[in-house]
């Protein structure tokens, strides 16, 4: 829930309108300050997922201020005094903050600038910046940002208006940067959560109940070693020590005292399917533009299946929490600090202001894993030991277990067209569980330990945002290709066996997939290229574009034929409103599916970090490789059983495929972020490469050979 | 209870049970942080070391196998004002995202680079392959690994 979708849900207000994030948070400020030391600190409130954000940031401000770019220091995001940005979710960090911290930037100069010339007689328009020096025209330094750093001058409210260099004129922002944190990573720095010592902290880990939604009805007394203490709150279960393996080994004891009041609440595995169709659901209507056809010469129905999967952080979830007198302070890497507030001042039964929240990085999330819920855990044992830092770190187990879900989705699609494979008729059909369980919405809490404390709040169940804010099962099944009727209809399953939430690209990986196969089938059924039949139903330029771009890296027109080798290629824009990205898969398939070569060609907009969107676009790439080819979340009726490397195995270095990737530049157009938008074409490419290499339509998730075998069977 | 060892070339004694992992004496006692907890079950590489110059899962080793022989983490590969040649190609190509993954890589990588001072792309995949990285960032880090070579080692 970033602040689209919050402006979506909640509406606008009649405030001038200014840039992004800027404009529910304008005390300029709130943004940047001026160190008389010779650096700018910024303050977003988008945070660091390992993405490259803070890099990116850092570039548009000095930008703005023409300071040279180590003389940026970035701010983690902290409550009360960060500004509220939400989550930091949907490949909107640029446009949000960034296009604040442009504006913020360039006003902040031009007030800066104002001084100065009122101070020098030196008209302000003939002042030049150099590295945070202000310069008269006969090269006179009349001073600088440093030498005039004063607090004042930057505590007004933001002003409309465009102050921001022209495109052409930029230097910093638009050229490939390292990044910033990156450093650090490779020096085995403390950076991390994981990393923080304070003084006197005790270690911390959770023991989970033998099945979903067991309560814990007995604990058997036993020695535990290193003097390790138990925490209980009703079923929220945890050993503690001094030691960090001390608190690991109790709890391993705990696991085997503990006995639990348990029940079948998950549909068996083999029956998702028939669960899903029979579920109590919520429809709605996504979209419908009605309109006469004639008779279709081809008509294709297909069902699309995906299972439950997971994000799969290297690092598990980790927070650490002091409890002093009536407040708590609460490190943590959360994407949202605000929304987790809210979500804890509800659970704690708390007011916000008691609760302070500070961002550390952690590993990568790919979306809403258990960040939010390990912070409610160290809060809870926190409070129990007044004074004594807790630092919670969350088992392999339980990252892949007991984090949010991406939920398993049905995408039924049916298309007709003419003989020529010319669309007339689409209709697609989305089911699934909500894939928002974000923190910070709802009446209820939805962290993890808020469902299972003594006096707890039950599940509220997953929502989908609404298209307007980029939308969560239906996100992107709304197909680009002209088609005179169209119908996209969306049920949401209100009951929630297993907790679902965001996954990088939500819906649209399953969508994107569901639409490029029937695209390739109809334009194979009628005998055309699947690039000129993509090509002729494309009304948008940019789509063609990436479409084209990549189909020439992969040299498509000049493609062989060969054995056990397929190629197939996909194309999709992001939410409909984001990136444009479009990919060329070429796979082998022998005893099972490998990809070994992608090539991806995309338009993020302006860019500020080519090397980082490029970073970006290739590691959500290999993702998708790795999610579509391998990745289902497995279960039995009580819980995940997936909750290992072993059982829950994702892509290693020997199968990555190779990966070429260019970007379309567009300095002049606005941003778009690039973490996401690779990842629904690829999966699709791959599954229409499997279609060219074996002449069969792969339509269950994973794409293995057992599922392959299946599609077989059905064809 | 002490456990005595080397430590990136220096003497340690870390007060920690001989049957205690490896990983928690690094980052408990001897206050490390490079090398990281992932799954405690050798299956993502994120908590490699090198003992005795061979790669060995500190999420599972005990501390007391360690005793008299010499460990090397991430810290002890380079720092930024004497960077391993893998840190400096790492940093050069931008090889990581999130970079949780990268202190088991660059050590894993440093036994290859050690044992095969001109290896392959085929090479590096093959040597990384007990390493998981969630981000993609795959071929940048087998890029690094590849210039790294090229850079060549140090004596
Ligand atoms: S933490 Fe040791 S291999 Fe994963
Ligand atoms: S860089 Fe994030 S896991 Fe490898």
């Amino acid at each position: 829930m970033n602040l689209a979708f919050r402006n979506a849900v909640q509406g606008g207000d009649d405030k001038p309108k200014l840039p992004g994030s800027l404009h529910v948070n304008r005390r300029l400020d709130q943004w940047l300050s001026i160190q008389p030391g010779g650096t700018v600190t910024i303050t977003p409130g988008k945070v660091e997922l390992g993405q490259g954000i803070i890099t990116a940031l850092a570039q548009i401000a000095a930008e703005e201020l023409d300071v040279a770019l180590p003389r940026l220091v970035v701010r983690p995001a902290s409550t009360p005094g960060s500004p509220d940005e939400a989550v930091t979710s949907g490949s909107l960090s640029v446009q949000e903050s960034g296009m604040a911290i442009r504006h913020a930037c360039a006003e902040a100069r031009a007030i800066f600038v104002g001084v100065a010339a009122q101070k020098t007689g030196v008209p302000r328009e003939d002042i030049a910046v150099q590295d945070g020096d202000f310069v008269a025209p006969d090269g006179r330094v009349l001073g600088s940002y440093w030498s005039m750093a004063d607090a004042a001058l930057l505590a007004v409210e933001a002003t409309p208006g465009d102050r921001a260099k022209p495109a052409s004129a930029r230097r910093i922002a638009g050229t490939s940067a390292p990044r910033l944190d990156l450093p650090a990573k490779i020096f085995g720095q403390p950076r991390f959560v994981h990393d923080m010592r304070l003084p006197g902290m005790m270690h911390a880990r959770m023991v989970r109940p033998a099945a979903r939604g067991a309560t814990l009805a007995a604990l058997r007394d036993g020695p535990l070693p290193g003097g390790a203490t138990i925490f209980r709150d009703g079923s929220v279960l945890a050993a503690l020590a001094t030691q960090e393996h001390h608190a690991e080994a109790a709890a391993a004891r705990l696991a085997a005292r503990a006995s639990w009041d348990a029940a079948d609440t998950l549909p068996e595995e083999h029956a998702i399917e028939a669960w899903m169709d029979s579920a109590p659901r919520e429809d709605s209507i996504v979209l419908e533009r009605s309109a006469e056809t004639p008779a279709p010469a081809r008509r294709i129905a297909r069902r699309f299946f995906r299972p439950f999967i997971t994000h799969g952080s290297i690092g598990t979830s980790c927070a650490v929490a002091t409890w002093t007198g009536d407040t708590v302070e609460i490190w943590c890497h959360s994407q949202g600090i605000y929304n987790l507030r809210a979500d804890l001042t509800k659970a704690l039964r708390m007011p916000a202001d008691n609760i302070i929240l500070h961002h550390v990085e952690g590993a990568g999330c790919y979306g809403h894993n258990g960040a939010d819920d390990v912070a409610l855990d160290a809060a809870l044992i926190a409070r129990a030991h007044p004074g004594t830092p807790i630092r919670v770190l969350w088992s392999r187990a339980e990252e892949l277990a007991w984090g949010p879900a991406s939920p398993a989705m049905i995408v039924d699609v049916a298309a007709e067209a003419e003989a020529d494979g010319t669309l007339l008729r689409w209709s697609q059909q989305v089911l699934s569980n909500g894939h928002s369980g974000r923190p910070g919405r709802g009446a209820l809490p939805t962290l993890l330990a808020a469902s299972m404390m003594a006096d707890g709040f039950p599940v509220p169940p997953a929502i989908n945002p609404p298209l307007a804010g980029g939308g969560g099962a239906q996100r992107n099944a709304v197909p680009p290709y002209r088609v005179p009727a169209l119908k996209v209809d969306m049920a949401r399953i209100t009951a929630m066996p297993l907790r679902t939430s965001a996954l990088r690209g939500l819906g649209a990986l399953v969508n994107v997939w569901a639409i490029e196969s029937v695209m390739d089938e109809l334009a194979a059924q009628a005998a055309e290229d699947p690039l000129a039949h993509r090509l002729r139903h494309l009304d948008d330029a940019r789509s063609r574009d990436v479409l084209s771009r990549a189909a020439r890296m992969a040299d498509w027109p000049n493609r062989q034929k060969r054995d056990g080798i397929g190629m197939g290629l996909a194309v999709s824009r992001y939410k409909g409103s984001g990136a444009w990205c479009a990919a060329v898969a070429e796979i082998e398939a022998g005893e099972r599916i490998r990809c070994k070569r992608l090539w991806l060609a995309a338009d993020v907009g302006e860019v500020v970090n080519p090397d980082g969107s490029l970073n970006q676009i290739e590691g959500g790439a290999i993702q998708a490789t790795s999610l579509c080819l391998l990745e289902a979340v497995r279960h039995d009726a009580r819980n995940v059983t997936s909750d290992s490397w072993e059982t829950y195995p994702i892509l290693r270095f020997t199968d990555v495929p190779r990966v070429q990737a260019e970007l379309i530049a567009r300095p002049e157009a606005p941003p778009l972020g690039a973490g996401e938008c690779s990842l629904g074409p690829v999966i699709a490419a791959i599954a229409n490469a499997i279609a060219d290499a074996l002449g069969v339509r792969v339509t269950r998730w994973p794409f293995t050979p057992e599922n392959i075998a299946r599609a077989m069977d059905d064809a | 209870m002490s456990v005595s060892f080397t430590l990136n070339g220096a003497a340690v004694a870390a007060p920690i049970e001989d049957e205690a992992p490896l990983l928690a004496a690094l980052r408990g006692p001897l206050g490390l942080s490079g090398t990281r907890y992932g799954c405690g079950a050798e299956q993502c590489g994120a908590c490699l070391v090198l003992v005795d110059g061979q790669p060995a899962y500190s999420c599972t080793l005990h501390s007391g196998v360690v005793a008299g022989r010499s460990v090397t983490t991430v810290e002890g590969l380079g720092t930024p004002e004497a960077p391993h040649p893998l840190q400096t190609a790492f940093l050069e190509l931008q090889a990581g995202q999130c970079g949780f993954c990268l202190s088991g890589i660059l050590l894993r990588a440093s036994v290859l680079l050690r044992d095969k001072p001109a290896p392959t792309e085929d090479d590096v995949r093959a040597a990384l392959d007990p390493h998981l990285c969630r981000c993609g960032s795959h071929n940048r880090i087998i890029r690094a690994v590849l210039r790294a070579a090229a850079i060549g080692q140090p004596a």
